[in-house]
């Protein structure tokens, strides 16, 4: 099988610091790949590459290739053609993603009208479509409002619901409950569970949590300092860690966790 | 959304009382005898005469006494006569008023389109050459003294280039637009004078440039500011990676974002322009609001002080009223405070 992503030996230097220094990561199609890591070990600039974007003033090497396509090299008109439909982004925060003067109605169905020829109104049924299949409750008064009238957890539904709409082949997800309460958190991945399976969509899911990690993906890369030092599928990796700093993430989890891990 | 107009609303009536307190007794409570100025030296020293202008000004009577009847003539529309100009002090003003908000008006359209157009370049472009070149720009803007910067102006486009007038709002011995509004370029187009208003437009580019030099500079910078703070936010990324084309994540996602603070300053600049244009109506000869307070102020015209200060009063409510509306249309959190 052709992978759907397949970054190799990507490096991004900002001045003389390597960010990423020669990392090689693959996501399959409809597969679940988990990339794991602390603060600062670049997993998320790794996979913002997959939607092209690349730190100001950084230079990057190496190959994204997304669909056979060189997000790197891609001049900035087609990655914007990519960007949305084809490959889709969850922000971390979303009490910062969404924007907070648009309503929810237009930040669901401007990409689907920028990327496909839909008039207004279907954009806007199918949005509705959309919160109910991430369940937000009475859909057709919740397009009209803004985002702050929606708790923390319903507003990563309807960020989900927005990467949803043009109906990518691979979401970007980036520590997508960090900012959640821990209740909230396992419906949102169960959620995300769901919707890789009905739709057959591969997700890239970005976390520090290795419990996170076992709930939901089946491969896994441990990325430290710029380098994946691990990899493999995550249910070994996590039972039989051979790298001393899976060991110690592993050993960082709340005790009762990696028991049901 | 209407409740918090109709808060809004109430909130500034109680302001316009609250101002028009405040400036009667201010007045009231000077040094400088209104009394000797309208009636000269030698026949303020006749007690007689004296006894009879203060029954006949009603200034015989306790200071709320006063303060109530001015209240009634205020309500009516009377601010009572002007000494200077002996007439109604409302018919000065509306003479007056209409050329300043003519003229604040043109000023802050400028300031407005360049301010904010090169304050959105520069956040766009930050640190890069263009950036610094706009931001000594506005520095200039903000530095460099009006009356200076008059001159300058003056002796370039109308003296050297002659490209426009530099006094006046017509030509000399040119008539004035039947008054609708007392903008004499709004009134000329409304009477399908088209001449006349090119000549009304020509007579207020010069003027108004000048007096929108500082909030040029001002709004440039704020611009800027706001700008790249929002550029940093994460729902800007969001739109990124939704695949938007770069005009609509500027204009929908981004601008949409900065206009609150922006709207801030051009309502306060708005309003303190029409309340400072004194120097600039007296360089350009501009028969405005501003040298009509000068003009009250050096002749202790008591009823046309006051009458002015009512008047800046009500122009900043007005306006404070329209741009917390307007921030209530923007922002939707705002609606629920």
């Amino acid at each position: 099988m052709t992978p759907l992503l397949e970054i190799r030996d990507l490096r991004i230097r900002l001045g003389d610091r390597a960010l990423v220094d020669g990392v090689d990561i693959s996501v399959n199609p409809g597969e679940i790949v988990g990339l794991a890591g602390e603060s600062g070990s670049g997993k998320t600039l790794t996979a913002l590459t997959a939607l092209g974007f690349t730190p100001p003033g950084s230079a990057a090497s190496g190959e994204v290739l997304f669909e056979g396509r060189n997000t790197l090299t891609l001049p900035k008109s087609q990655l914007r053609a990519l960007r949305g439909d084809r490959v889709a982004m969850i922000f971390q925060d979303p009490m910062t993603s969404l924007h907070p003067m648009l309503t929810i109605e237009r930040q669901l169905t401007e990409h689907q009208l920028a990327h496909r020829s839909l008039t207004r109104r279907q954009a806007r049924e199918h949005a509705i479509e959309l919160l109910e299949r991430v369940r937000i409750p009475d859909p057709h008064r919740a397009i009209r409002s803004y985002p702050h009238r929606f708790s923390g957890g319903m507003r990563q539904r309807i960020a989900i619901a927005s990467a949803l709409a043009c109906e990518p082949d691979l979401v970007v997800a980036d520590e997508v409950t960090t900012a959640l309460d821990v209740t909230v958190q396992a419906g949102i991945l169960r959620l995300l569970d769901e919707l890789c399976r009905d739709t057959g969509m591969a997700m890239l899911f970005i976390t520090h949590d290795l419990a996170v990690m076992n709930v939901l993906t089946e491969r896994l890369y441990v990325m430290r300092e710029g380098r994946v030092v691990e990899t493999g599928a995550t249910r070994e990796v996590l039972a039989a860690p051979t790298h001393e700093y899976t060991r110690a993430l592993i050993e960082a989890l709340p005790q009762t966790d990696t028991e049901t891990a | 959304m209407l409740m918090f107009v109709l808060r809004r609303l109430g909130a500034s009536l109680l302001l316009v009382l609250g101002t028009t307190i405040v400036a009667f007794l201010l007045t009231s409570v000077l040094p400088g005898d209104a009394l000797t100025a309208r009636l000269g030296e030698r026949a303020a020293a006749n007690a007689e005469l004296v006894a009879k202008l203060r029954a006949e000004l009603g200034l015989d009577r306790p200071i709320w006494e006063q303060f109530f009847i001015y209240l009634g003539g205020l309500v009516r529309g009377d601010l009572g006569l002007s000494l200077q100009s002996n007439r109604p002090v409302t018919e000065d003003l509306a003479q007056f008023g209409p050329a300043s908000a003519e003229l604040a008006l043109m000023a802050t359209v400028i300031a407005l389109v360049v301010g904010g157009g090169l304050g959105i370049v520069a956040a766009l472009r930050n640190n890069t050459w263009i950036d610094n070149v706009l931001r000594a720009f506005s520095l200039g803007g903000v530095s460099v003294p009006l009356f200076w910067f008059a001159l300058v102006a003056t002796s370039i486009f109308s003296t050297t280039l002659r490209w426009f007038p530099s006094s006046g709002r017509l030509d000399a011995g040119v008539a004035a637009p039947p008054h609708v509004t007392g903008f004499f370029t709004i009134d000329a187009l409304l009477a399908g004078d088209l001449p006349l208003f090119g000549q009304a437009f020509e007579h207020l580019i010069l003027p108004a440039l000048v007096l929108s030099a500082p909030m040029v500079g001002l709004l440039m910078r704020f611009t800027r500011a706001s700008v790249l703070d929002v550029v940093g936010q994460e729902y800007v990324r969001a739109a990124e990676a939704k695949g938007l084309a770069p005009r609509t994540v500027v204009f929908g996602h981004v601008l949409r974002g900065a206009l609150v603070p922006v709207i801030t300053i051009v309502g306060t600049a708005f309003a303190s322009l029409l309340a400072g244009t004194v120097l600039v109506e007296q360089i350009f000869a501009w028969p405005g609001i501003g040298s009509y307070a000068y003009r009250s102020a050096t002749t202790l015209d008591l009823s046309a002080i006051v009458g002015v200060t009512i008047f800046v009063a009500l122009v900043y409510i007005v306006v404070n009223f329209v741009t917390d509306v307007l921030y209530g249309a923007i922002d939707p959190r705002i609606r629920r405070a």
